[in-house]
């Protein structure tokens, strides 16, 4: 099959296996095309894309915007900060408001876990999840598992380690369906605290020992404490968070093999990664930042070319 | 239907041949020549035609792969799978020689045209084919180099199987 099976991209959860290898060997064609003198491709030139941004965001906003522009797609920035979103004006009305001007494909990111299917329902345009709440982030698990294949090839019975704060993280659980999906093995890691109770419902492995799950991983994804969403302590003092759940270059070097480090970004660094670390030849963070526009150019340009 | 053999064995070989002296003709010994092949099928003539020239040649002859999918304009009517581009060369200030097995709508090679832009400014372009499907043009390219021209109807098909893929070399004349 050369067509995606959904008109949106709103979860990993419901979108199948096929669709997942269609978009990454697509990924790797645009990969191909960054890296040429001309890194442009007129493929989108008569689509108009719509960035809404309810949420902060660096990477993910700007790897999108590029991903457009390198599609030749038109493209309009909107952040709530700026709009009439603090006039009070709901969700559905600022997506009609900007789709009445004749938007073909919203890329959203918002606070509330599922806000990306709400739209889906009710507004006619494609739409892209750029991570809802704690809910899902799909281009993010897409362009981890495009980066873990270009080094470890088939991901079939690899076993990778999300380690951190996986309570909060829309990514660990998008990771999580993704990978599984690929036929990996996934384990989670962090304080009990930060590990939701369901988890292991999905088949995933919960452990509590840092050195035990880098012993036991080929791909270690660190994921970044959200400090701005710990409103309740969940863990004693960021020090002891580091002490026992952060990265650092000894304990790398103590491992029987060489593990490839992972993390989404932004990071704090020397609080779940240590600089050394983070700047090593076994992190691929820079990698996953290239990719994320290859993997977002190919999300975009098969949902586009779907009638 | 059983289909129509246009051309095989001795005959193919006798047509590949002389569309190399032709080129030979025009780009002595394409010091500053470059091939390239048109995804999905173009590749495999083109790579032919590569051997077959450096045979004659005595020297190495630069061809790569362009894929046309993110160019072409009918990508919402139909469904189009991108194949690999691999081109390890500049094409700036080169003649470049555009190879595709079939030459029908013409629309591939205005999507070949526009996508070979990427790769740099060429000084001159000229496009070789092996069938030509006459009077079945869309846009006004024709090809200068040319195995065969055949008049067919658009429920026609042309097929070009190579041994590298499809175990015989052969083209034949089918009706959908």
């Amino acid at each position: 099959m050369s067509s995606l099976s959904v008109n949106h991209l709103l979860g990993i959860k419901n979108i199948t296996t096929g669709d997942i290898q269609l978009i990454l060997e697509t990924a790797k064609n645009f990969k191909e095309v960054i890296n040429r003198p001309i890194k442009k491709v007129p493929s989108l030139r008569d689509i108009t894309v719509a960035n809404l941004f309810f949420e902060n965001s660096t990477r993910t906003r700007l790897s999108f915007e590029l991903a457009q522009k390198r599609l030749s797609a038109d493209v309009v920035n909107f952040s709530a900060a700026s709009s009439s979103v603090k006039k009070g004006e709901t969700l559905i009305d600022t997506v009609n408001n900007i789709l009445a001007m004749k938007v073909d494909m919203v890329v959203m990111r918002h606070s509330s876990a599922g806000a990306a299917e709400f739209l889906s329902k009710r507004v006619n345009a494609k739409i892209v999840n750029a991570g809802d709440g704690a809910h899902e982030h799909p281009t993010q698990a897409l362009l981890d598992a495009f980066s873990m294949q270009e080094k470890l090839g088939d991901l079939k019975g690899k076993k990778i380690a999300i380690i951190g704060d996986i309570l909060h993280s829309r990514v660990a659980l998008s990771n999580i369906f993704c990978l599984q999906k690929l036929g990996a093995e996934v384990k989670v890691c962090g304080p009990t605290t930060l590990i939701p109770k369901y988890i292991e419902s999905l088949g995933v492995k919960v452990e509590s020992d840092l050195r035990k799950t880098l012993e036991w991983c080929d791909v270690a994804n660190m994921l970044r404490i959200q400090l701005e969403r710990q409103d309740i302590k969940f863990f004693p003092s960021i020090r002891e968070y580091t002490m026992l759940y952060g990265l650092n270059k000894d304990l790398l070097d103590s491992l029987p093999k060489k593990i490839v480090v992972m993390h989404p970004g932004p990071i704090n660094r020397g609080v779940e990664i240590t600089s050394d670390v983070a700047d090593s030849d076994q992190s691929i963070i820079l990698d996953q930042v290239e990719n994320g526009v290859a993997v977002r150019m190919a999300v975009m340009f098969l949902l586009a070319g779907r009638q | 239907m059983k289909p129509k053999v246009l051309l095989e064995n001795k005959q193919l070989e006798v047509t590949l041949t002389r569309l190399c002296y032709q080129l030979i003709e025009v780009h002595n010994d394409f010091s500053n020549s470059v091939i390239i092949g048109l995804q999905p099928r173009g590749i495999y003539l083109a790579h032919r035609i590569q051997k077959l020239l450096e045979g004659i040649l005595k020297k190495k002859v630069r061809c790569g792969d362009l894929d046309t999918t993110f160019y072409r304009d009918d990508f919402r009517k139909k469904e189009l799978k991108p194949n690999k581009t691999n081109i390890d060369f500049i094409i700036e200030d080169k003649n470049v020689i555009l190879v595709d097995d079939v030459l029908f709508t013409g629309r591939t090679i205005r999507a070949g045209l526009d996508a070979m832009l990427a790769f740099g400014r060429p000084k001159d372009v000229e496009l070789l084919v092996l069938v030509d499907r006459r009077f079945s043009r869309n846009v006004p390219i024709q090809a200068k180099y040319i195995g065969l021209v055949i008049d067919s109807i658009e429920t026609q098909n042309v097929r070009v199987e190579w041994a590298e893929t499809d175990k015989k070399d052969r083209v034949t004349l089918i009706d959908k």
